[in-house]
């Protein structure tokens, strides 16, 4: 276990982007979100949740996968490079942690994804330890503890320091190569963190979210219910959901013409959206309510089906505090429940 | 032998110009030999009201670096009205041009009727000059165009 | 609110309505969401507070649609939305039974959380304050700076389109509405660019702002063309962003009745109003006052014009 005091935080930061990409939460414009770290960046540890998940660091919003340049009548294709330097995410949760998880058994399975494959390899994670827990936090529900983020290095902020331990070989390097800005800590002091945190989350209104009924046996029951037809009404067929999501992988591949090429990129895509999953035929999801009931029976049917119960939702919290129509996962989970109690 | 010079800088410049006035204009500006520069581009739409607020938006993300677009004067409108639109949809998109930080005058609008081939002809000198002045459109294209 | 939940349980009771549309409590303190209610039992969990922001004319445009007629809650400022769908032929006014409800400024929770609160466990009102429990200790903050942007700019406590009305207004204007607009005009290109910039590449084009809309009322967006090759869901660092924005705040211009319901379901929180009210601002100023939604006939400024009008460079001319 080491320490560093949190005014020599940003010495630290230095030092690592000194050798590799940094990649940390940064204010920009109000909000925060991961971005590369720089001398002005205005950095941000104590917001819970990014408003985008961190996952663009191993799945970007929208990547290139190659280009076609025309030059008379000769076509040239360029595949995109893979990443092949290291960098480093800091501050990454356990919530969002548990989502890479849920992005690797997507992208690392055969057919393995290689751009997510060559990011994967290449990054170092450094998760935080939640000290303030938020009433939109579920990840319990998950069994996921906010106090023992498991990643390449562990943090917790203790007052004026944070405590660190590296978890794995990548870890022990990172921490290697910025040895000399850390002390040695005891652990005493991040045993009584963790304690005050798993407190605190035992008394989140979210904590007794029992997810009992959702797995991939009951597929048939829960697709059939009459209750989406009430459930997606108030839903505005926005992508916010979907692109806040730390595990939301559905993507979409499309071409950009470029006047004298093509790119062909692959960027997110949301179930939410009319043309999720268009085929020469036609869509076949024809309206909102087959759509929303997507998402769910996606992250809470489907998944744990072929993933031996894994659910593909890790309670950030971030839907619940960003739908237009404050919808979210937990109304449709309580909803079940409810219909389940009046039976 | 090898390039050394930087390549000249060539505006590349869309012109809309509206089938019953100022695509006549630019005919007759032709016939009657008056030049205007090659860069010009010139898009024919049945009236000046035809072009679409996003016509300009993908034109500048294109590559464009000036976009003018030419219609019949107001009042000679050969639907009657339809320039009246244009006058009032092209005043504000310019002007939201403007707050968003783009230079003025990479859009222009300019009345010309078919009768008008030296207005045509000195219009377009005009507007390729500033665009030179003005320079390459940095902040309406598309990295993903420039390569 | 038990005077509205009355009234609609009667409306129900007497087939006046087939259903009602209004708000339904959710299970935070603050997020209520847009609900169908049915039946008196269903009536049991519908809530009117702070918090129901939603404009409920957008959900009009379906409920139009639907076997007869829709008991709406509208709050002053909702009902120039109505308005404005009944000019375009959007909603059917046959088909909606407006209670028009009192509004005193809706807040935003976005805005509590601005000021660092977190944890919220319950929040109740007192003298215009909000007093806000939370699991890190007890937070007050005052009302009027926990309330949505729109609302520091409200219209007036009239409702432009009703059946009867519940409920009291107040108006809760304390900022001029084109300030914001005027502190860009000011600023120099560069810095307006640079200003825009960093504001919309926070965009994630998610499309919440376009489909919370009442005025986006196309059946099939432009930027939901595959034909069209600007996506509309991929987030790019040049242009795409800058482009939906203007031509989303473009195909609103005129018809805009300033809901603000943009800015507050931005999940990045991007002031999209200032797109909105630069196009107000400056339809004022060249075309004269105008306020889409006032009422359900008069010509809107784009669809209208004068022999005497101004040319386009005018936005040159005036600097």
């Amino acid at each position: 276990m080491y320490k560093i005091k949190t005014e020599n935080l940003t010495a630290l930061f230095q030092k690592i982007a000194g050798h590799q990409e940094l990649y940390l939460p940064v204010r920009n414009a109000g909000q925060v979100n991961y971005a590369n770290w720089s001398d002005e960046a205005e950095v941000d540890l104590n917001v819970l949740n990014t408003v985008k998940s961190p996952k663009d660091a191993f799945f970007p919003q929208s990547e290139n996968l190659y280009t076609c340049k025309r030059d008379g009548k000769k076509i040239t294709i360029e595949p995109e490079q893979l990443k092949s330097q290291n960098f480093v995410i800091f501050g990454m949760r356990s919530c969002d942690l548990k989502g890479v998880e849920v992005l690797d058994k997507v992208f690392l399975e055969d057919p393995l994804d290689t751009f997510y494959a060559a990011r994967r390899d290449h990054g170092t994670i450094v998760a935080m330890a939640c000290n303030e827990p938020e009433e939109t936090c579920f990840c319990k529900a998950f069994g996921i503890d906010a106090a023992e983020p498991n990643a390449d290095v562990a943090t917790w902020m203790a007052g004026a320091e944070l405590y660190w331990e590296p978890l794995t070989e990548k870890g022990e390097a990172l921490t290697e190569m910025v040895r000399e800005l850390l002390d040695d800590g005891s652990e005493e002091a991040v045993e009584e963190m963790k304690t005050n945190i798993r407190r605190i989350i035992a008394k989140l209104p979210y904590s007794d979210l029992s997810m009992d009924g959702w797995n991939g046996e009951v597929l048939d029951e829960k697709f059939n219910s009459e209750l989406w037809d009430e459930l997606y009404k108030p839903c505005l067929a926005c992508g916010t959901c979907t692109f806040v999501c730390p595990t939301c992988q559905c993507y979409d591949i499309k071409d950009y013409d470029t006047g004298n090429g093509v790119q062909r990129y692959r960027c997110w895509d949301s179930c939410m959206y009319s043309d999720f999953t268009m085929m020469a035929h036609g869509n076949n999801r024809t309206n909102q309510m087959q759509r929303f009931r997507q998402r769910f029976m996606h992250k809470l049917v489907y998944f744990p089906a072929n993933n031996d119960g894994m659910y593909s939702c890790v309670g950030c919290g971030r839907c619940v505090a960003k739908c237009p129509s404050s919808l979210n996962i937990v109304k449709v989970v309580k909803a079940f429940q409810n219909q389940g109690g009046e039976q | 032998m090898s390039i050394t010079a930087k390549t000249e800088f060539k505006p590349k410049i869309v012109a809309f110009c509206c089938n019953w006035c100022s695509y006549a204009g630019a005919d007759l500006a032709g016939s009657s030999r008056l030049s205007y520069p090659a860069d010009v581009k010139i898009i024919r739409v049945p009236c000046s009201c035809r072009v679409n607020p996003m016509f300009v938006l993908r034109a500048f993300e294109k590559g464009a670096d000036g976009v003018i677009l030419c219609g019949c004067h107001p009042g000679d409108c050969h639907y009657s009205t339809g320039n009246y639109y244009t006058r009032r949809r092209m005043t504000l998109l310019f002007s939201m041009l403007d707050y968003i930080g783009v230079e003025q005058g990479r859009t222009r609008v300019e009345w010309v009727s078919a009768a008008e081939g030296v207005k045509f002809s000195t219009t377009m000198n005009e507007f390729v000059e500033k665009i030179h002045s003005l320079g390459e459109n940095v902040r309406l294209g598309d990295l993903r165009c420039r390569n | 609110m038990q005077e509205l939940v009355k009234r609609a349980s009667e409306l129900l009771a007497d087939g006046s309505v087939a259903r009602v549309l209004g708000w339904k409590a959710g299970d935070l303190p603050y997020n209520p969401e847009p609900a169908y209610f049915e039946n008196e039992e269903q009536l049991r969990s519908f809530v009117y507070n702070g918090f129901c922001g939603a404009n409920l004319s957008k959900y009009m445009i379906e409920a139009s649609k639907l076997e007869g007629k829709t008991l709406v809650f509208l709050k002053p400022c909702d009902t120039y939305s109505f308005n404005q769908l009944m000019k375009e032929y959007r909603v059917d006014r046959e088909k909606a039974w407006i209670i028009g409800v009192g509004c005193r400024g809706k807040l935003d929770i976005e805005a509590v959380k601005r000021s660092g609160i977190k944890g919220i466990e319950s929040i109740s009102e007192e003298d215009g304050e909000l007093k806000i429990k939370t699991l890190y200790g007890d937070h007050s903050i005052s009302y009027a700076e926990a309330m949505l942007e729109r609302c520091h700019s409200c219209k007036g406590k009239e409702h432009r389109v009703y059946d009867e009305l519940i409920g009291e207004s107040e108006e809760t204007n304390d900022s001029e509405r084109f300030a914001g607009v005027t502190e860009i005009e000011a600023m120099s290109p560069e810095e307006k660019f640079a200003y825009f910039q960093k504001e919309l590449s926070k965009c994630i084009r998610c499309n919440a702002c376009r489909n919370v809309c009442p005025a986006c009322s196309c059946r099939k967006c432009v930027f939901d063309s595959n034909k069209f090759d600007s996506a509309q869901k991929a987030n790019t660092d040049s242009f795409e962003e800058k482009m939906f924005h203007i031509i989303r705040a473009f195909h609103v211009a005129g018809r805009c009745t300033d809901c603000g319901e943009c800015s507050r379901v931005c999940p990045e929180g991007i002031p999209l109003h200032l797109f909105n009210r630069k196009f107000m601002k400056d339809i004022d100023e060249l075309y004269g006052e105008f306020r889409a939604g006032e009422d359900a006939e008069t010509k809107g400024p784009l669809t209208d014009f004068t022999f005497e009008d101004a040319e386009p460079g005018v936005v040159a001319e005036r600097g």
